[in-house]
């Protein structure tokens, strides 16, 4: 067993199954922490201020007299639903209409379980949403010139013309299909799929989030107008905020998925200490 | 062999630690919770000054505005002075502008009327995330400042109300440069009409780069302070005092 540094090594010493190698950079685990904590806070608060009006508009305006593309509440019989469009589904017990812990029966939107503060507070949520988006905002910055600087970025993230070939995209979609994790050496770098997935946080999820919400600020409104014509005006940024942020959802519940799958505690001790043991080649 | 105590692990070390001791103290102390959860509201506050003092709320066209413009909050107040002023359509009905000016004045509403007025479309957005796009014709707030003239020590102004909650009359306040804006007016005139009750007849606030809490309803008195202390329970507005929302309402 021997300790590698990921960078300048010998082919002589090439790791291989079994060895323990520095898998992360210390910027990429401290802005991993960082995250935790503001994208779990952020998403729990947003959902409470969601809401305080759980109805989504497209355009430049929306308020209860417009129609809403979706909206999640309660209807007279006492049933909670989300409707998307023209399609309802009932949702009695997790959205719309719910008990709390304490056995009492809400017509709220999202669940205690799922909002910060678990009650109904939207001074609160905002205080909570808007002090750790500027850690959140902190983070992001010192991760992107951290990662370019010592070319992370560019190395480890950006895919090679190798990789975005069709046939090694149907590959590797066939390896995570059957729940082939990468062995040995391979092991080390992150495979395609993984590429593609923190890219589009990276670009599309987290620009997105970031852009949109700066566009529901009647304040940054006035001084960057250009924001309402990127996003089709505010009710549509507020629609898109919500679009991104499941989106963010979807992806940490498959990641979390694939850190399970993959062996947690190995995983979680490389994103904690940096070192990482490869598995074992099959045989 | 490798020493023990690497700048690296210390680092790792102090990294982790300000994590982990950040949310610790933030679970643990409320003093420190209130200290972050602050935060948002003062860099936002300072950020957006710093990036225009004097930048314009979009303004839209007549296509664009809302087909139903929705009330809320208060609409109609309780008080039997209001009332009495309804009932003659606010012809006896007076602006009071005093504080921190050389010459206190009031102005009777045809006296509003008759200054240069500004007629401006833009968007209101409520705390609660909704928005309707109107139409507002009113007076500028800094053209009645000016006929006062501000006294030196003059920070913020204050916007006292004749509704109220449970026997606490509505107040809004903001500072200095949103006051004197160009797009700051007391309306007396919504999507061409008399300003209707529901929506605070005779006059109300429009601070376009603020959310709908800060468009006080049926303005009474403008009042120019040099701090928010001694007003209401001191945080600068009725829901600021009372369910703390962010005195400073631009996010």
């Amino acid at each position: 067993m021997s300790i590698t540094e990921p960078v300048d090594l010998p082919l002589s010493t090439a790791p291989v199954g079994g060895d323990v190698v520095v898998r992360h950079r210390l910027s990429t685990r401290l802005w991993h922490w960082t995250n935790v904590i503001t994208v779990v806070i952020m998403l729990m608060s947003g959902l409470m201020i969601f809401n305080a009006h759980p109805r989504l508009y497209w355009g430049k305006y929306g308020a209860n007299a417009d129609y809403a593309w979706l909206q999640i509440g309660a209807t007279q019989a006492n049933t909670g639903f989300l409707r998307i469009g023209n399609l309802t589904v009932e949702t009695t017990g997790l959205l719309g209409r719910w008990t709390d812990s304490d056995g009492q029966v809400r017509n709220r939107a999202f669940p205690s379980w799922a909002t910060l503060p678990q009650g109904y507070n939207l001074a609160i949520a905002r205080r909570w949403h808007l002090s750790f988006a500027w850690l959140f905002a902190v983070g992001v910055t010192a991760y992107l010139i951290r990662s370019l600087v010592n070319r992370h970025l560019q190395r480890d993230l950006v895919p090679t013309a190798e990789e975005v070939k069709p046939s090694h995209v149907w590959a590797d979609i066939k390896h995570h299909a059957k729940l082939q994790f990468p062995t040995g050496e391979a092991a080390r770098r992150y495979n395609v799929l993984q590429k593609f997935a923190y890219l589009s946080v990276l670009i599309l999820l987290i620009p997105g989030m970031i852009l949109t919400g700066f566009t529901m600020s009647p304040g940054l409104d006035a001084a960057l107008p250009w924001l309402l014509d990127l996003f089709g005006g505010r009710q549509s940024a507020r629609s898109l905020h919500f679009i991104f942020a499941m989106g963010i959802v979807a992806f940490i519940l498959v990641h979390l998925l694939m850190v399970v799958l993959a062996g947690p505690i190995n995983e979680v001790r490389s994103m904690i200490t940096g070192r990482y043991r490869l598995p074992k080649e099959k045989k | 062999m490798a020493p023990l105590i690497t700048r690296r692990s210390v680092l790792t070390g102090l990294g982790f630690s300000t994590i982990i001791g950040g949310t610790a103290g933030l679970v643990l102390s409320p003093t420190f919770r209130d200290l972050v959860l602050g935060s948002g509201e003062q860099l936002a506050y300072q950020a957006h000054r710093l990036i225009g003092r004097n930048t314009l709320a979009p303004e839209f066209t007549a296509a664009d505005m809302s087909p139903e413009f929705r009330t809320n909050g208060n609409t109609l107040p309780a008080s039997s002075d209001y009332q009495r002023h309804m009932d003659t359509q606010f012809a006896n009905w007076q602006l009071q502008v005093d504080g921190l000016v050389a010459a206190p004045k009031t102005f009777s509403l045809a006296a509003l009327k008759a200054m240069p007025a500004r007629t401006q479309i833009t968007r209101h957005d409520c705390v609660e995330g909704w928005s309707a796009i109107g139409k507002w014709t009113g007076v500028p707030l800094g053209a009645l400042l000016s006929q006062v003239t501000l006294l030196p020590a003059a920070r913020f102004v204050v916007l006292h109300c004749a509704d109220d909650f449970y026997g606490d009359t509505y107040y809004e306040s903001i500072d200095l440069v949103d006051a004197f804006h160009p797009q700051t007016i007391l309306a007396y005139a919504m999507n061409d009409q008399p300003l209707s009750v529901g929506h605070g007849a005779p006059l109300r606030l429009r601070v376009e780069r603020q959310l709908g809490y800060k468009q006080a309803k049926y303005v009474m008195r403008v009042e120019v302070t040099s701090n928010l202390a001694g007003i209401g329970l001191g945080k600068g507005g009725y829901w600021e005092d009372q369910i703390d929302y962010d005195w400073y309402a631009g996010i």
